[in-house]
């Protein structure tokens, strides 16, 4: 028998802390859950030495404590039914039922193949601070920031912090379009103290634009790369790169459970109301699955999510604040585009599906992904495409196909739980 | 800091608590799996989405060493 639940929440981000917050205020049963084995998500992802930032420690604590929140960490969702999600953590699978389901499972990097990416010692930008966060050794290491947006900013404040010798910052962006987005901070003032404050931290740390890393190199892990830029190539010496290109909305499950989407380029994001309603019924959605806006558009979101799943009205002033805040979004895309020629760095031997090892040559006669992971197992591996997938359709080569459960690999006790075989016949992979 | 110890292959580790298991293998070696090709692999996304840092944690195979925290008496095994 699944447990029933008023609210559940997926994801533990700004947006679900938000959103728990909102819904526990309104008395309803909550069950809040994260993969991850605390909450905060990426961006309030607590630092095994500096703990929470504050704001977000002193909403997580009062969350966590809540006498109708259940919270469930290292957990999730391999496959939905009516009003219903099989969940799985490390030990047992587990169903639960639901009133409203509101979706909060944030973004990842856009990690984007080029010569070279596969080498221990090459992580994505907000990768790298997540790992350093848990305790990712970086003292003394040289470690080179690249790829495109704020977040390379905050990825090299972490760095830093943790003892790292940051070697540059290299945006692929050019001067213009970096001054024209810093010059329209100040609409958002969150935002505009963030950048400030980073400023700071980074004070030393040199900040080069329209540079983009072409290669890295190294025999058995990273040892050079090469950056392409204003000044022509040069190769760089490093201990470790991270680099990013920005981010993609988690779409995986509202796909899976139906909702309806919103093509931004070449990614796509779900489609909701000014309540932060999705196309299904009982599910909502909040924060940056709706489209990147960064953290103060995630909570804002969360909040109205939050409101509205319990039946509440939202206020005009939070709705004031939640259209604001989603206008962040637009000036983000529109001065990190990225520069084709990062498009074209893969190699015909490069890998680009990197559990099972495909190389680029080896996709170059299928016009879609389904055709492609048939014949080259292309996005067959663990990760199940949420890297070469997402790489792939940036590229222009071919779209996302759709999302089938078990959305992650799942054991077979697990598998076991889940009755509807119509729908999932063949997709274990 | 309180210290954990953790067997990663056969070899003893101590290391700080509430650091995750990718950040323990950090301090012995760079990378944490072959690829099915051959090639060594590290964590790359650092958040659950890539699997590039799976281990066998405690005989449960599959479990991605970026989310895992360190626990006392912990044996982790890997492919490589």
């Amino acid at each position: 028998m699944a447990e029933r639940y008023d609210i559940v929440i997926v994801g533990a981000g700004p947006a679900g802390l938000a959103a728990a917050e909102a819904a526990l205020a309104r008395n309803a049963r909550v069950a809040w859950l994260d993969a991850q084995a605390t909450a905060g998500g990426q961006v309030w992802r607590k630092d095994v030495q500096h703990g929470w930032p504050q704001r977000a420690e002193r909403v997580i604590s009062k969350v966590l404590s809540h006498a109708n929140l259940t919270w469930m960490p290292q957990t999730q969702v391999i496959a939905a039914e009516q009003n219903e999600l099989l969940l799985q953590n490390e030990r047992q699978a587990l169903r639960i039922a639901y009133g409203a389901l509101i979706l909060a499972t944030g973004a990842r990097e856009l990690l984007l193949p080029f010569p070279g990416w596969t080498l221990p010692g090459v992580t994505g930008a907000g990768g790298l601070q997540a790992l350093a966060k848990q305790g990712w050794p970086l003292a003394g290491r040289r470690v080179v920031i690249a790829g495109s947006g704020p977040l390379l900013l905050a990825a090299a404040a972490t760095a830093k912090r943790h003892g790292a010798q940051v070697l540059g910052i290299y945006e692929q962006a050019d001067q213009t379009a970096v001054h024209a987005f810093a010059r329209k901070l100040w609409r958002w003032p969150g935002k505009a103290i963030q950048a400030a404050m980073l400023r700071a931290q980074l004070a030393g740390i040199p900040y080069y634009y329209g540079s983009i890393v072409t290669r890295a190199l190294g025999e058995h892990t990273l040892e050079y790369i090469e950056v392409d830029g204003p000044h022509g190539m040069q190769r760089i010496a490093c201990d470790q790169l991270a680099i990013g290109y920005g981010l993609v909305p988690n779409v995986e499950l509202a796909h899976m459970l139906g909702c309806a989407m919103t093509q931004e380029g070449a990614h796509p994001s779900v489609q909701v109301d000014a309540s932060q309603r999705t196309s299904v019924a009982n599910v909502y959605a909040a924060g940056e699955l709706c489209g990147i806006g960064g953290r103060d558009c995630a909570w804002v979101e969360g909040r109205v999510a939050g409101i509205t799943a319990t039946g509440g009205t939202v206020g005009a002033a939070l709705l004031q604040q939640q259209r604001h805040a989603r206008k962040f979004a637009t000036a983000l895309g529109a001065h990190f585009k990225l520069d084709p020629y990062i498009h074209d760095l893969a190699q015909p031997d490069t890998l680009i599906c990197r559990c099972e090892d495909v190389p680029l040559q080896a996709l170059k006669d299928y016009d879609d992904a389904r055709s492609a992971k048939l014949a080259t197992r292309c996005g067959m591996g663990a990760c199940q495409g949420r890297v070469c997938g997402t790489a792939l359709a940036e590229l222009g080569l071919f779209p996302r196909s759709g999302q089938r459960p078990p959305l992650f690999p799942a054991r077979l006790a697990t598998l076991g739980e889940f009755a509807s075989s119509s729908d999932t016949e063949g997709s274990f992979s | 800091m309180k210290q954990v110890r953790i067997d990663i292959d056969g070899q003893t580790l101590d290391v700080p608590a509430g650091i995750s298991v990718a950040a323990a293998m950090a301090r012995l070696r760079p990378s944490v799996r072959r690829s099915v090709s051959g090639q060594m692999r590290a964590p790359f996304c650092g958040m659950g989405i890539c699997f590039e840092c799976r281990v066998r944690i405690d005989g449960v195979a599959q479990q991605r060493a970026c989310m895992t925290p360190v626990r006392d008496g912990m044996q982790v095994v890997t492919d490589g």
